[in-house]
């Protein structure tokens, strides 16, 4: 049959062999996986040094001396940057999405593994171009993570001259990694899928990255192309986003470009990005609850329907970002609807989340725990989105750290519970070693509550009116000195916080040698990646023959079967009739 | 088990932290506290989903966590909980989104008797305009914009001759009055914002963008700039004064319109010569300043530079803090100029001083003084040469002992703590980056390398 | 703005009707249905691949040609550019090459290896011609960069049409690949689906280029 042909051909002919192919000019997804999420991590933790240097700065500000406002503001757009696309989007999409697609689909690899090996090589390049423009002259740009022009490109702005260029031809060679990896993930899932694999009966985690990946190749496009209408703004004189100004005094020689046309090309593609990031992240933690409470996900077929719901929805939400930018206000009413409407397919998932937990047989590993916290966390950053998707909310908050509280509570602390909870759930099977638990448990605490304690008060700041991208906000007539006492907190729990990674990766590298050796299904999971003859698995991940589905991926704690879970490859047997009760006779 | 409890705690805790703490509005000094109400009706639906949520997800956590001999069940889907719950959420969406919206309508739609004023931002600095007496605001454009026509009127549209301007950034409304402020930019994306008046617009260069509002409480607030536009961002402040109507209309009589500003005769540095002959006993013949009388020099500053410091020390605005010793010597003397005229032609006399080879006094590491000076050459210019744009003065070959007495004097709340010196309190702002005095001689140390003459000739070009 | 609504609504289109044909409404825990059928689309991972990619290309010229209407709605004096006319001739090329890449995938499904020669080496010829026609269409609409700078409808000119020749180079590429194989001797049968999806490819570009080129002559 044509789907086994897919799923089974061995595409690149034999083996590798030497170590160089085995490791580093790989084709193998799961190598290229661990590629793309070692280098995420390395530039996620650069990143995260950053921020350190901020909140010092923002928190302590009479006594830390080595943060100028320049300085400031390059770590702010770098920090950002780096955070959204090169951490979270290259993690959840090339390190989860490589190594988790094909094994979850029962296939042997990617369909164009030799793209999707260069996919990684071009990403790394991205990263190194992204990195070498801290060592240029005016070093990297400062105009913030959503570059906007026309002062991205102007003096005034830290970077203006080869910062802001070096970021946007990064940004276009990630793209181009992105679309490369995206066409593997995208139709590897359409047609490689191994027996029995229909798409209802793929595991969530599967569905959210393919519908992010989905989204990234359709909105990706808007970034690419305002990226090359800035760059030639920027170099050769042009005026697609920069109008005629009289800059620092002088006429720099532009007219009639619209700054506003950047902000809708830029958010067209930057609201989708974040649905990019969570969707993966929705898909992954349905699986963790699933697997550790022993419980079927609760309302499957709407958890698929929401997650396509969510991403054809994205495409018309962008403007939301756009209240106070001097749009038509007349589109205020248009796109505060359709946020709000987005809420809904949202809020089942939130349900269902919790829903699957009701009555289940909840073990509270570390995974769990993280699962957990991003349900409470999400919850929060989820809400205080409605604060902000309503217009006229929005109106006294924007641009206030109300707005900074809810981004990182939705980008920067859910998702990465889940990417923390699912690095622990999969780690035995990657590396066939079990982690330290202490250690684990004690990552989450700090983890968990250290990001609360952050987050939390800056909604309370943004209220106030504490504005966002101040280096320093000085003595305010209206703001209370409690603001420096707060900013000073926040501070401390950023340094505890940022330290507690230190914890998770001594646990991660130190296990791969000193770790008990795990069996291949340590959690006792259904989905066909746990059910594979090695751990961790071979090149060509099944032995000789792929394995044959013939279940959903969630027939946990089945009634009269004789283990609380079944794999999704064992078959059918009149006597282990579903939960339905109608078994073949 | 820990999880359930510490979730329940944390559901309390968030809850407390919202009732009990003093961070909340800033009091509401305009007519949009319907706004307010749309938060807090947003905070009560999203607050009573976040407790019921989590309680039940911690109830769930402890009541059905892992014991032995307990099993899961086996659950698929439930339609109709599925349904009822989205109903529900539909129907809170919906409660949310309707007042919003309703309010959102009355914000779009700016009453006709909404008086007009126009805001125009750049970087970094705020300034205002009024329409004058025939109402109506003449044509402006960024190609039009020079030292003596910082707003960038067209002088040819009989529009804007009345037009009242307001270089400072403080502006002043009438109380209880509708107004329609109009956002120009010059440059670069700005944003207006008052947190008491709650609405807020960005300024985009190219295009007019607005907001309306009707003051409601008399006060002094002020404007925050918040989209960032660049290295001074967080420094880009102004004030807004709401008084009553007869304060505001004495206020705005007061303030010169377009065409008086053009009308000013031209400078005259020759009769600012003779003004000159009082201030050579300290500052020197030839401008070139006096360290043992603590004079700086003066040759070479730009005219609109000296300009706004004499007005200054005249009134009080820089010299009246009680260590400013030498700001205070200063003042009698610039009491001594008779009117504006004269000011003006002592500006421009000294500005056409050549001066000399300066001396080099102040001595710091010129590299780390150089990276140090990153920040400061977006506003003073990579040369030190001065950006009248950015109202920051030149800096290149003036005297070092004295750069170095402003920044400490800036640092330590000497000058630019006046209510009316805005740009003064700007630099106390950046000067606050150089830590310590070895910070400040290195800065000064490298400004004594800079060499300005060939943007100052550039620029006369 | 209409634009982006039209794509919008186009994807939601698309993606209701992948929903309905891929059965999303199935109950997947009752284990009596599936076996078997697991719903593959019936086409190889290469042109579904293909597909994909040509949806992204779409996307980005999507975007262009929006952002080129947004522009030119804001500007006040839009100055319309004047075609060369070498673009005429240029889109005649474009449909020939594309049609002798047609014939050559048609050759080498029905097995006449020396007439599927003839037409590959016409297909890349006449695309090189093309391009070489573009070069000559730069030079003619603006022979140094101050034009760039002047005229927004030129700098949209240039973006639009590099972009789309960098997509036929990348075409070019794989043309070549699949030629230099031939060349060598290989089977027909194994060339059939390169040729295939490259005429696929192709054809998609003369759309894209016929969209451009409208835009170009009518905004």
């Amino acid at each position: 049959m044509a789907y086994v042909a897919i799923a089974d051909r061995d595409v690149h002919g034999h083996d590798p062999e030497t170590f160089f192919l085995k490791y580093i000019w790989s084709q193998d997804h799961k190598v290229i996986a661990i590629q793309y999420s070692c280098v995420a991590i390395f530039v996620g933790l650069v990143a995260l040094v950053l921020s350190a240097l901020m909140r010092l700065q923002l928190g302590f500000p009479d006594t830390f001396h080595f943060v100028d406002p320049s300085q400031y503001y390059q770590f702010i757009t770098m920090h950002g940057m780096i955070m959204v696309i090169y951490l979270l989007t290259a993690l959840f999409l090339g390190g989860f999405g490589n190594y988790l697609i094909p094994l979850m689909c029962g296939s042997r690899d990617m369909v164009f593994p030799y793209m999707n090996m260069l996919s990684f090589w071009v990403y790394l390049l991205a990263v190194i171009v992204l990195l070498a423009s801290f060592f240029v002259p005016g070093g990297p740009t400062g105009a913030g993570w959503t570059l906007y022009p026309p002062q991205a490109v102007l003096p005034g702005t830290p970077g203006a001259g080869s910062g802001i260029i070096l970021m946007l031809v990064s940004l276009g060679i990630f793209i181009v990694a992105f679309t490369m990896g995206g066409l593997n993930y995208v139709t590897t899932v359409l047609q490689a899928r191994c027996q029995g694999m229909t798409l209802m009966r793929m595991p969530l985690s599967v569905w959210g990255i393919f519908m992010a990946t989905i989204l990234g190749l359709l909105a990706f496009p808007a970034l690419f192309v305002s990226a090359i209408m800035m760059t030639l703004d920027g170099t050769l004189g042009t005026s697609f986003f920069m109008p005629a100004i009289s800059s620092m005094g002088a006429d720099p020689g532009h007219d009639g470009g619209s700054p506003l046309l950047f902000q809708h090309l830029f958010w067209f593609f930057g609201h989708p990005e974040v649905y990019i990031v969570a969707l993966p992240a929705f898909g992954i933690v349905s699986d963790l609850l699933s697997t550790h409470a022993r419980k079927n996900i609760f309302g499957y077929r709407m958890m698929v329907w929401a997650i396509l719901a969510i991403g054809g929805l994205s495409f018309v939400v962008w403007a939301h970002h756009m209240y106070v930018s001097g749009m038509n206000p007349y589109f205020g009413f248009f796109f505060a609807t359709t946020t709000l409407i987005i809420a809904i397919p949202t809020a089942i998932k939130v349900y269902n989340w919790v829903l699957t937990l009701w009555k289940g047989d909840i073990h509270l590993t570390v995974p769990m725990l993280f699962a957990i916290g991003f349900i409470f966390t999400f919850v929060h950053g989820g809400l205080t989105g409605l604060f902000l998707g309503n217009v006229t909310v929005d109106l006294p908050l924007s641009d206030s750290y109300f707005v900074v509280g809810h981004f990182h509570m939705v980008m920067g602390v859910s998702p990465i519970l889940v990417v923390f909870g699912a690095i622990y759930h999969w780690y035995p099977k990657i590396t066939g070693r079990m982690w330290n638990d202490r250690l684990g448990r004690i990552h989450f605490w700090l983890t968990f509550l250290g990001t609360y304690a952050i987050y939390l008060p800056m909604h309370y700041l943004g209220i106030l009116g504490v504005p966002r991208r101040y280096y320093a906000l000085g003595d305010t007539e209206f703001l209370p000195e409690s603001v420096h006492t707060i900013n000073a907190a926040i501070t401390i729990a950023a340094l505890v916080v940022a330290a507690s990674v230190v914890i998770f990766l001594y646990n991660m590298i130190v296990s791969l040698w000193k770790g008990e050796k795990a069996p291949s299904n340590p959690w006792g999971a259904t989905t066909l990646e746990w059910q594979t003859p090695d751990t961790p698995p071979k090149h060509g991940n099944w032995g000789p023959r792929l394995p044959v589905v013939h279940r959903w991926a969630y027939d946990y704690s089945v009634p009269g079967a004789p283990e609380d879970f079944t794999p999704q490859n064992v078959p059918v047997d009149a006597r282990h009739a579903t939960g339905t009760g109608h078994g073949e006779g | 088990m820990a999880i359930a409890v510490v979730l329940v705690l944390l559901v309390i805790g968030s809850l407390i932290f919202h009732f009990a703490s003093p961070w909340w509005f800033t009091p509401i000094a305009s007519n949009w506290s319907t706004m307010d109400d749309t938060v807090i009706l947003t905070f009560w639906v999203t607050g009573v989903v976040f407790v019921i949520v989590n309680l039940f997800l911690a109830w769930v956590v402890l009541k059905y966590r892992h014991r032995k001999g307990h099993k899961a069940d086996y659950d698929p889907e439930n339609k109709k909980l599925e349904w009822w719950l989205t109903i529900i959420t539909s129907v809170g969406v919906a409660a949310m989104l309707a007042p919003g919206l309703f309010v959102w309508g009355k914000f779009v739609d700016v009453p006709d008797d909404a008086a007009i004023v126009e805001a125009v931002g750049q970087q970094w600095h705020w300034s205002f305009r009024f329409p004058g007496e025939d109402g109506e605001l003449g044509h402006s454009d960024a190609t039009l914009i020079t030292p003596e026509n910082p707003f960038g009127l067209d002088p040819d549209d009989p529009k804007g001759g009345d037009d009242v301007l307001v270089a400072s950034p403080e502006l002043r409304l009438p109380v209880d009055r509708p107004v329609k402020v109009l956002l120009r930019s010059k440059d670069v994306l700005h944003n207006f914002t008052v947190t008491q008046f709650r609405v807020k617009m960005d300024l985009v260069p190219g295009m007019i963008t607005h907001l309306w509002l009707t003051p409601t409480v008399p006060g002094s607030y002020e404007i925050l700039c918040e989209e960032l536009c660049g290295v001074g961002h967080f420094a880009m402040r102004g004030r807004v004064v709401v008084t009553p109507p007869a304060e505001f209309d004495a206020w705005l009589a007061g303030l010169p319109t377009f065409d008086e500003t053009q009308a000013l005769a031209a400078a005259d540095p020759h009769a600012g010569a003779a003004q000159y002959a009082v201030c050579a006993a300290c500052h020197g013949a030839a401008g070139e300043g006096n360290p043992a009388l603590n004079a700086p020099r003066l040759a070479g500053q730009e005219a609109w530079y000296l300009r706004r410091q004499i007005h200054a020390f005249r009134d009080g605005v820089r010299g009246s803090h009680e260590r400013d010793t030498y700001g205070a010597q200063m003042r009698p003397f610039a009491a001594m100029l008779a009117d504006d005229a004269s000011i003006r032609d002592l500006a421009a006399y000294v500005e056409s001083l050549p001066g000399q080879a300066k001396q080099a006094t102040v001595a710091g590491d010129v590299d780390r003084g150089r990276r140090l000076y990153g920040t400061c050459a977006s506003c003073h210019g990579v040369e030190g040469q001065g950006i009248w744009a950015l109202n920051a003065p030149r800096l290149a070959d003036m005297s070092d002992w004295y750069l170095v007495r402003q920044l400490q004097n800036f640092q330590h709340g000497v000058r630019g703590t006046h209510r009316q010196d805005f740009y003064g309190w700007q630099m106390a702002t950046f000067a606050d980056g150089l830590k310590n005095e070895r910070s400040i001689n290195d800065v000064v140390a490298y400004i004594n390398t800079l060499d300005p003459q060939p943007a100052l000739t550039a620029r006369k070009d | 703005m209409g634009n982006t609504a039209i794509v919008v609504a186009l994807l939601v289109g698309i993606a209701v009707w992948f929903a309905v044909a891929s059965r999303l409404t199935a109950k997947p825990w009752d284990n009596r249905a599936q076996d078997g059928d697991v719903g593959v689309l019936r086409a190889s991972p290469q042109r579904i691949g293909l597909w994909v990619f040509m949806a992204v290309v779409t996307s980005l010229f999507t975007l262009f040609l929006t952002a080129y209407s947004m522009r030119m709605h804001h500007s006040v004096g839009w100055c319309h550019l004047t075609i060369p006319n070498i673009l005429w001739v240029n889109t005649g090329i474009l449909l020939a090459a594309s049609l002798a890449l047609q014939f050559a995938a048609n050759a080498a499904g029905s097995g006449r290896r020396e007439f599927a020669r003839t037409a590959l080496v016409a297909a890349g010829a006449l695309s090189i011609g093309f391009l070489a026609g573009q070069v000559l269409a730069w030079r003619a609409v603006g022979p140094s960069l101050y034009f760039v700078q002047g005229s927004p409808a030129i700098a949209f000119f240039y973006v639009l049409t590099i972009v789309h020749g960098l997509h036929l180079v990348g075409g070019l590429y794989v043309l070549g690949r699949s030629s230099l194989r031939f060349a060598r001797g290989a089977e027909l049968i194994d060339l059939r689906q390169s040729l295939s999806l490259c005429a696929t490819y192709w054809h998609f570009l003369l759309l894209v280029w016929l969209a451009v080129f409208g835009v170009l002559l009518f905004l």
